[in-house]
């Protein structure tokens, strides 16, 4: 494939990610595809922080290996990315701030010395300008042209006008300048095509899709790297008519929610796993009241505080397990900021179809990371079912929780007349009246429990056929068959066609809904595959456990990864080289 | 601000629809419990405001006064322990043309739900909270209480409890609630009115009621209370002035007062919420369908 990885790193502080989004918003403005993946430390000012924007005609899903232009705004970042330029990278630096000897550069790696400091102080004083310099010069390498990097960079600082500005725009037409006389022929450079794309982070396109979708009310307390759905929501609470409301704790955010949808609206939370931790007894609240929630969890290495600012898949069991006894929910897990915003659309529509809860499984990989979209990939125009759908019951008596085949009973809001019921966590008729108190035990009503258990327990039937079920992409006769959720896709999706090209064809499981699993379609498809192999971010291989518990399959090939970092592509082709009799590359 | 949200109707009141009243569900309360009166007093209070019973919600946790929503005509939720306040909060901002009460106990409200306790008065949402405060766990079989009295003796402080009780009225000052009222089993009228009233003010209204555990607190009985408890209203007591009305929440001894310590107007959360200026939430749109432009920033 040929695209380009452009990385900045620095210390935290350095403003490494803005520089990061305005390149990659520069090449999504030019028409190419983008993933911009930016690593950084739980600590506000100090520790190393890097920013990879990799752009590409065809669409990148993960964020590459290795780098083509490599930006160190310090020693260190050069002492930690040099092993991983790319042949004929380029380094770019400031001799000013640190000397790179000659015999420390790859082979086939090349300097170029920008006065990004001296380009500063032309300005100002402020030291953070030799960024907009260092930026300039990236911009010259990768081909984009002036006119693009000046208009992102002019809507990076938004309204905001003045010298700032001006300075940014003069330091960084001097550091593109300065590239353009010094950097002898350039072959980095990347040509436009055609119409610009949508740049957009997992997170923020599940606030989206949750906007399309009909969410009416947020609740969430921060937490990382949840807290980008809470704070484009409440950037935009106001214009849509949406309310965001910074809980207490997590406790208080899923309760918030679960009482906003009781009174009638679309609502959700959304949290990591130590907040997903403190949901769980609301979550089979909402399990037992019937009421629609959304919940995001978007998780991060754990366990306990774990890792932060890294990502894992460690919590597929407890999603599938959260709260004491049975209910129905499903889990979807999205790959991709594309994806993450149908997904969430998806998450609405199954959580008011089945009135129950719907877990939508990101992680920090997806939820931070950056990624282009078409502009029509994006279908705002989602049709939004009324809640209510019950009607006055004329002379019979309203029953909330009536019994019905597919177990969705019709359901009432507060203010329609006639149809007042009672909620309850307890155990509850059809009526809604508990049998948890003087009922319990008696013959009668042992009956009605179970019946009524059977009624909840219906739904996940359902929802296991109306979830976005597997899908296999790739050819179908393949050597080896990626199962993967989430996130990892986007590694794998980027390894099949560099194993393609190694004579090794491959196939992707992809399981989009992970609970309730389609075990019909995934025993067919595994049954069938040559080498299954397994991949995921976590220790133990929780969706192969699951896969095993659900269709009695053992996946003998497993690719695990907890140490934090996102997949690579090149760890993936390595593991099916290794796998296939292939050896290293 | 204030003023458009005030115009909001808290009920469409019609002739032909029904007032609360009592659902077909009995009381499981042991006989004589201190919470038939709160439930009476709830029930009568709702129904001299005329609200329509389908415009009304009551909210609890758990507990043996969590019970109460199941035994009123209106909608009720009857939550998990400790959560009844942000249950109700989600309700009221989902739909602020309700009237949201939450109930429970003190175990549910001081103990677990503590935490929501102060932050739901500090945001001043319109609701009103009637605590069942019996100052032991009830449904638990009798444990102490996180306004069980020093010394007391239960099944989990055999040698008396040994830490001080929470004062709600006092916390309840401190934490912003604009309605702080308490009030007492063994007088009903007196508790209606100030249930109605806080169900009246705008804002968060605070109505913790002496509601006597017959079987497992031998301590703070309803003689107890008879014996020591005289009205803020009848002792000359200022409730706009918040110094002494933390003055009055801290007596405990020979003399507790009850009635309204503090009463003060500020707008509520659903005032301040810009959103909810359009009306309640239930009813305004929701979606993006035609609004392509909001991609833009994208772009």
């Amino acid at each position: 494939m040929s695209d380009l990885l452009v990385r900045t790193g620095g210390e935290a502080g350095d403003g490494i990610a803005s520089l990061g989004e305005t390149l990659a918003r520069c090449f999504a403005r030019m028409g190419l595809h983008v993933f911009g993946l930016n690593a950084y430390q739980s600590v506000i000012r100090g520790g190393h922080v890097w920013f990879q924007a990799r752009a590409s005609e065809i669409r990148p899903f993960s964020q590459g290996d290795g780098a083509d232009i490599l930006y160190c705004l310090n020693r260190e970042t050069f002492d930690i990315h040099r092993a991983d330029l790319r042949p004929g990278a380029t380094i770019v630096y400031d001799p000013e701030k640190f000397a790179i000897a000659p015999g420390d550069v790859p082979t086939g790696a090349r300097l170029l010395p920008v006065p990004t400091l001296a380009i500063a102080r032309k300005y100002t004083s402020q030291a953070i300008l030799q960024n907009a310099s260092g930026l300039g010069a990236m911009a010259y390498l990768a081909g984009i042209p002036l006119p693009v990097l000046h208009g992102a960079l002019a809507d990076s600082f938004g309204k905001k006008a003045g010298d700032v500005v001006t300075w940014n725009l003069g330091a960084s037409a001097d550091g593109y300048e300065f590239a353009k006389q010094h950097s002898g022929a350039n072959d980095h450079a990347v040509a436009p095509k055609g119409e610009g794309k949508l740049l957009l982070t997992g997170n923020q396109a599940i606030a989206l899709g949750a906007a399309a979708g009909g969410v009416k009310f947020l609740a969430q307390y921060p937490m990382t790297p949840a807290s980008g759905i809470m704070h484009w929501m409440a950037a935009h609470s106001r214009d849509l008519g949406i309310v965001v409301k910074q809980a207490e704790d997590e406790l208080a955010a899923i309760n918030m929610a679960v009482g906003a949808s009781f009174g009638g609206v679309r609502a959700m939370t959304a949290t990591s796993g130590g907040g997903f931790s403190l949901m769980v007894e609301a979550l089979g609240m909402a399990g037992m009241t019937e009421t629609p929630v959304v919940v995001v969890e978007s998780q991060r290495a754990g366990p306990s505080t774990g890792l932060p600012t890294k990502t894992e898949q460690g919590d597929l069991h407890l999603m599938i397990g959260a709260g004491q006894g049975e209910f129905p929910r499903a889990i979807l897990a999205p790959s991709h900021p594309k994806e993450a915003y149908q997904s969430t659309i998806d998450a609405f529509r199954l959580a008011e179809e089945w009135q129950t809860p719907v877990l939508l499984a990101s992680d920090l990989h997806l939820s931070e990371n950056y990624a282009t979209v078409d502009r029509d990939e994006i279908n705002l125009n989602v049709p939004i079912a009324r809640i209510a759908t019950a009607t006055a019951p004329g002379t019979g008596e309203y029953l909330r929780y009536a019994y019905t085949p597919s177990g969705v009973s019709p359901r009432s809001i507060p203010g329609q007349p006639g149809l007042q019921f009672i909620a309850g966590s307890d155990e509850h008729d059809q009526k809604g009246h508990l049998i948890s108190d003087v009922r319990a035990g008696v013959p009668m009503w042992v009956a009605e429990r179970a019946k009524m258990m059977e009624k909840r327990m219906r739904k996940l039937d359902g929802l296991r056929r109306a979830a976005p079920p597997p899908v296999v992409e790739g050819r179908p006769d393949a050597d080896v068959t990626f199962v993967a959720w989430g996130s990892t896709v986007g590694a794998i999706r980027d390894a099949m066609p560099i194993l393609e090209a190694q004579g090794i064809s491959t196939n992707l499981l992809f399981v989009r809904t992970v609970y309730p699993l389609r075990a019909d379609i995934v025993s067919t498809t595994l049954e069938s595959a040559r080498t299954p192999l397994l991949v995921e971010a976590n220790y133990s291989g929780q969706l192969g456990q699951l896969i095993r518990q659900e269709t009695g399959i053992l996946l003998p090939h497993r690719l695990l990864k907890y140490d934090g970092e996102p997949f690579y592509p090149h760890e993936i082709v390595a593991k099916v080289r290794e796998m296939t009799g292939h050896g290293g590359q | 601000m204030a003023d458009s949200s005030a115009s909001i109707p808290r009920a469409s009141t019609g002739p032909a629809l029904p007032v609360i009243g009592k659902s077909d569900t009995k009381p499981t309360w042991c006989p004589g419990c201190g919470d038939f009166s709160v439930l009476a007093a709830v029930e009568m209070a709702l129904k001299r405001l005329q609200i329509p019973s389908h415009n009304v919600a009551v909210v609890s946790g758990i507990g043996c006064s969590s019970n109460l929503p199941h035994f009123l005509s209106s909608y009720g939720f009857h939550a998990i322990h400790g959560r009844a306040l942000p249950v109700a909060e989600g309700i009221r901002w989902a739909n602020h043309g309700l009237t949201v009460i939450a109930t429970g106990g003190d175990g549910d409200g001081f103990g677990i739900g503590a935490g929501h306790f102060v932050h739901t008065m500090r945001r001043n949402v319109d609701l009103t909270y009637v605590t069942m405060d019996n100052q032991i766990y009830g449904l638990t079989t009798g444990q102490a209480s996180p306004t069980s009295m020093m010394g007391q003796k239960t099944k989990s402080t055999p040698n008396g409890v040994i830490e001080q009780p929470v004062d709600p009225i006092a916390l309840a000052l401190a934490s912003g609630a604009t309605y702080v009222a308490r009030g007492f089993s063994g007088d009903v009228k007196h508790l209606a009115d100030l249930v109605a009233n806080g169900i009246q003010h705008r804002g968060f209204s605070f109505v913790d009621v002496f509601s006597p555990c017959v079987t497992y607190n031998k301590l703070n009985t309803f003689d107890f209370f008879r014996q020591r408890v005289y009205k803020l209203e009848t002792s000359g007591h200022d409730p706009a002035n918040i110094g002494l009305a933390f003055q009055r929440a801290i007596e405990w001894g020979d003399k507790i007062p009850i009635g309204l310590f503090y009463k003060v107007d500020h707008p509520t959360y659903e005032d301040l919420e810009e959103v909810l200026s359009a009306g309640p939430l239930a009813h305004q749109n929701a979606g993006l369908a035609g609004r392509d432009k909001l991609l833009d920033e994208f772009a």
